[in-house]
């Protein structure tokens, strides 16, 4: 007699729903790997080429066509004049060849030695030329009746232009001279650092700055829905929105922050808020705090509703005071989602670029790894130097994910 | 030591009269644009000479009454917790004082209800210091989210003129009718705001459909059905979305420029919605692992198909959560700034985020930017205090549990 066993392997039954999971996953695959993975890969790959922006333009054949001699009667000479110029100033283009077709009515009369015309098909061959690189080709013409029925002028005829450029995004042209570059010197150590100071007090603050929010709010009362409505606020404007509102406030010159302070005569003469080491990089901190608060309040908030009551009840009855529940019953609970929050905020501080870019540009010390990308690659112009910077913030980032992937896996159970 | 009664009272008292006489001349200051200033040491000592009466003799309104004119007769003779500068006008300071008085005695009743002459336990004393704290906690948050937004309206209402002149002084001078709304007027009829915010809406709400139509079926299978890499997959939703934007956008740029989609709605559209996917996958899954799988099993056994069970029984249970997410969607693509501002340079085609963006010059007056950004922050501030509910319970469902 054989024991019943279990059916062990995947069912029929269990292929089927695998097949139809994969099929409903599809879609979002292949969209996030076109966007989000394929621009990953390319990253590492410009951050070893030497990219300029002015490179993402390929060099090409620029080809102007007239008719020169304002022919006026059937018989007359004229010159179909193509000029042509290599648009690039430093890269050169390889096999430049044209292709057109003359117009019924003008009989060339001498073909260029570069040039083959069978029937009313022009073939002409170049070769390479040099960056910069200008040529012009003349043929003398006779003009007939039939032009002029026709009107159909030379350039009416759009020519075909063929030749290759080499472009540096696709050569064989490698440097790590991005990386030399962004490592060189004390400036990428104070980047470093000033990423560090920004994203760990910026996560900190908004951590404890949402949860004495919370604890305000975690009562019920008149008015408290409009409460947590408006706390919510700094989180839910467009970011450019507050950013300039901030700017506008602290304005150095005419702002109302520091008309404030010097009647309150706090100070003599007015602050440069956003543009004085360090408080530039102090207020774009507080302003992540103040912007990044609402997050944490309302996961702290949920998490607070949902823990037991009794428990509360139970510890009033044994005489604990209420900062005494606060340490021993509330902390407790909270620290799973505190925990969490702390890593994904701190990820997402790290991530932040558009605060600091629209607050201060990235000057006064507050240049941190994000907005060093944007400075390298279209302040300087050195893509390749900023895809660089992009590689190490990446780096960063991986380490710091898998870190809090082991943690919340256990946290949450994923 | 720091639990006895009088040391308790008058402790209180001293801090929540600084906390109340900054916040009034914050106020004062900001709503008539004169000087007033408050004195911390002065705030310390009446407040902490209140708090001590209050102790003394009880809270009875005879008290209460006392604290009110000593309070006003300090403030109006000058040495008060708050003072004057010398061109205020007589009703402003009056009023200032009022207020500033009728708050303290009001608030600082409550705020002292336990504490009595003599050792406090630790329940009167710790009940103090949190009432205390909370009063603090309203005022300071109400305070720090309000007035950059304040300032942003009453800015985007004035004139150059006026916002050099005293840049305190944010009252409204209502006689200018609709003169007041110039910037606003200038927006839409010379800078092309219209279209701006035509563009953002539509947009956004492209962005929503495109988003859902790609993280449902994602989110379901995710939660629902079983296959080999499910736990990877769900790992690797949270990893993609800690992928920062500004290293993506640099290759988006790159190939944008190279096929021509820069400058385009279409590029714009196409890319947005795969910012969004991730968030929206991960908390639509969050909330499709919730529904009763009973349910849908009932409808599997009745012979509907895998999709007509989504379509037919999931979907319908999870409107809310679809709305959340859609709520959140559309707030993403419509404050996003770092693409619109990189992808687009042809002005008939920018985002009001790009639009603002483009008034931040030393050509274009002050006021019209903040104009722009009331116009750009006002619907999504609607739709986020008419929704809150869907909102709060929406991001946090995906992500917190039990």
């Amino acid at each position: 007699m054989v024991d019943a066993q279990p059916p062990s392997g995947t069912g029929p039954l269990g292929k089927r729903e695998a097949r139809l999971a994969w099929r409903l996953l599809a879609p979002t695959i292949s969209a996030v790997a076109l966007v989000v993975i394929l621009p990953l890969l390319a990253i590492f790959w410009i951050s070893v080429k030497p990219v300029q922006l002015s490179d993402l333009r390929a060099p090409e054949v620029v080809l102007r066509e007239d008719l020169r001699g304002s022919p006026e009667a059937p018989g007359d000479e004229a010159t179909l004049r193509y000029r042509l110029r290599n648009s690039s100033q430093d890269q050169p283009i390889v096999n430049v060849s044209i292709e057109d077709v003359i117009p019924e009515g003008l009989e060339v009369l001498l073909v260029d030695e570069r040039c083959t015309l069978s029937g009313r098909d022009l073939r002409c061959e170049f070769g390479d030329w040099e960056p910069g690189f200008r040529e012009t080709l003349t043929f003398p013409v006779t003009v007939s009746q039939v032009y002029f029925d026709n009107d159909i002028r030379p350039q009416d005829s759009e020519a075909l232009v063929d030749g290759r450029s080499s472009n540096v995004l696709t050569n064989s042209t490698f440097t790590l001279d991005n990386f030399k570059r962004i490592f060189n010197g004390d400036e990428f150590f104070e980047v470093l650092w000033i990423t560090l100071f920004y994203t760990v007090f910026g996560t900190i603050g908004a951590l404890l700055v949402g949860l004495f929010a919370a604890l305000l709010l975690n009562k019920s009362f008149k008015g408290q829905g409009i409460l947590r409505g408006l706390y919510l606020f700094p989180y839910v404007s467009p970011v450019i929105a507050v950013a300039f509102a901030w700017l506008i406030l602290f304005d150095p010159f005419s702002g109302s922050a520091n008309a404030l302070l010097v009647q309150m005569g706090v100070t003599d003469e007015a602050i440069n808020f956003f543009g004085e080491r360090p408080l530039a990089l102090i207020m774009v901190t507080i302003f992540e705090i103040w912007r990044y608060f609402p997050l944490s309040f309302l996961f702290i908030l949920a998490r607070m509703q949902s823990i037991d009551t009794d428990m509360y009840e139970a510890a009033d009855m044994d005489g604990a005071s209420p900062f005494q529940q606060f340490w021993a019953l509330s902390v407790p609970q909270l620290l799973g989602i505190l925990s969490v929050l702390f890593l994904l905020r701190f990820i997402w501080t790290f991530n932040k670029f558009d605060d600091i870019f629209l607050l201060t540009g990235g000057n006064a010390g507050t240049r941190t790894l994000t907005v060093n990308v944007y400075e390298q690659a279209f302040a300087i112009s050195n893509i390749g130097a900023g895809a660089a910077v992009a590689v190490v913030i990446f780096g960063c980032l991986l380490t710091f994910s898998l870190f809090f992937l082991k943690f919340i896996s256990r946290e949450e159970g994923l | 030591m720091i639990r006895h009664g009088y040391v308790t009272g008058p402790a209180l008292g001293g801090l929540w009269l600084i906390v109340l006489s900054v916040t009034v001349a914050v106020a004062m200051s900001f709503g008539t644009g004169e000087a007033f200033r408050p004195s911390v040491m002065l705030s310390l000592l009446w407040g902490a000479v209140a708090g001590g009466v209050m102790v003394a003799l009880g809270r009875s309104p005879t008290v209460q009454a006392g604290i009110f004119i000593g309070s006003m007769v300090g403030l109006l003779s000058g040495i008060g917790p708050m003072l004057v500068g010398p061109d205020t006008s007589g009703f402003a300071s009056v009023f200032g004082a009022i207020l500033l008085s009728a708050s303290f005695v009001v608030s600082l009743t409550p705020i002292l209800k336990e504490v009595v002459p003599g050792a406090l336990n630790r329940h009167e004393f710790e009940g103090a210091v949190i009432r205390f704290l909370t009063g603090f906690g309203y005022i300071f948050f109400t305070a720090i989210v309000l007035i950059p937004f304040y300032v942003m309206v009453m800015t985007s209402l004035k004139n150059q003129s006026e916002l050099i002149q005293n840049p305190l002084d944010f009252s409204i001078d209502l006689s200018k009718g609709a003169e007041l709304f110039r910037s606003y007027d200038e927006l839409f009829t010379q800078f092309n705001f219209g279209t701006y915010l035509f563009n953002s809406f539509s947009i956004s709400v492209l962005t929503v459909f495109i988003t859902l139509a790609f993280a449902i079926p994602g989110a379901y299978a995710v939660a629902r059905l079983r296959f080999r890499g499910r736990a990877a997959f769900s790992r690797s939703i949270l990893l993609i979305y800690m992928v920062p934007m500004i290293v993506l956008a640099l290759p988006i740029y790159i190939a944008f420029s190279m096929t021509g989609l820069r400058n385009s709605f279409w590029g714009i559209v196409m890319i947005y919605p795969v910012t969004t996917i991730p968030v929206a996958l991960y908390m639509l899954q969050g909330y499709f692992r919730g529904l009763p799988g009973e349910v849908e099993e009932a409808g599997l056994m009745d012979g509907l198909s895998r999709l007509a069970v989504i379509w037919k029984i999931t979907l319908p249970l999870s409107l809310p959560a679809l709305a959340s997410v859609s709520l959140y969607v559309f707030m993403i693509a419509w404050n996003e700034f770092l693409l619109a501002f990189m992808l687009l340079d042809d002005p008939s085609k920018f985002t009001l985020t790009r639009g603002i963006a483009s008034l931040n010059s030393s050509e274009i007056p002050r006021q019209h930017l903040m104009a722009g950004s009331v116009i750009a922050t006002v619907p999504i501030m609607a739709l986020f205090l008419g929704l809150e509910r869907f909102m709060t319970k929406g991001l946090t469902a995906g992500s917190v549990k039990g």
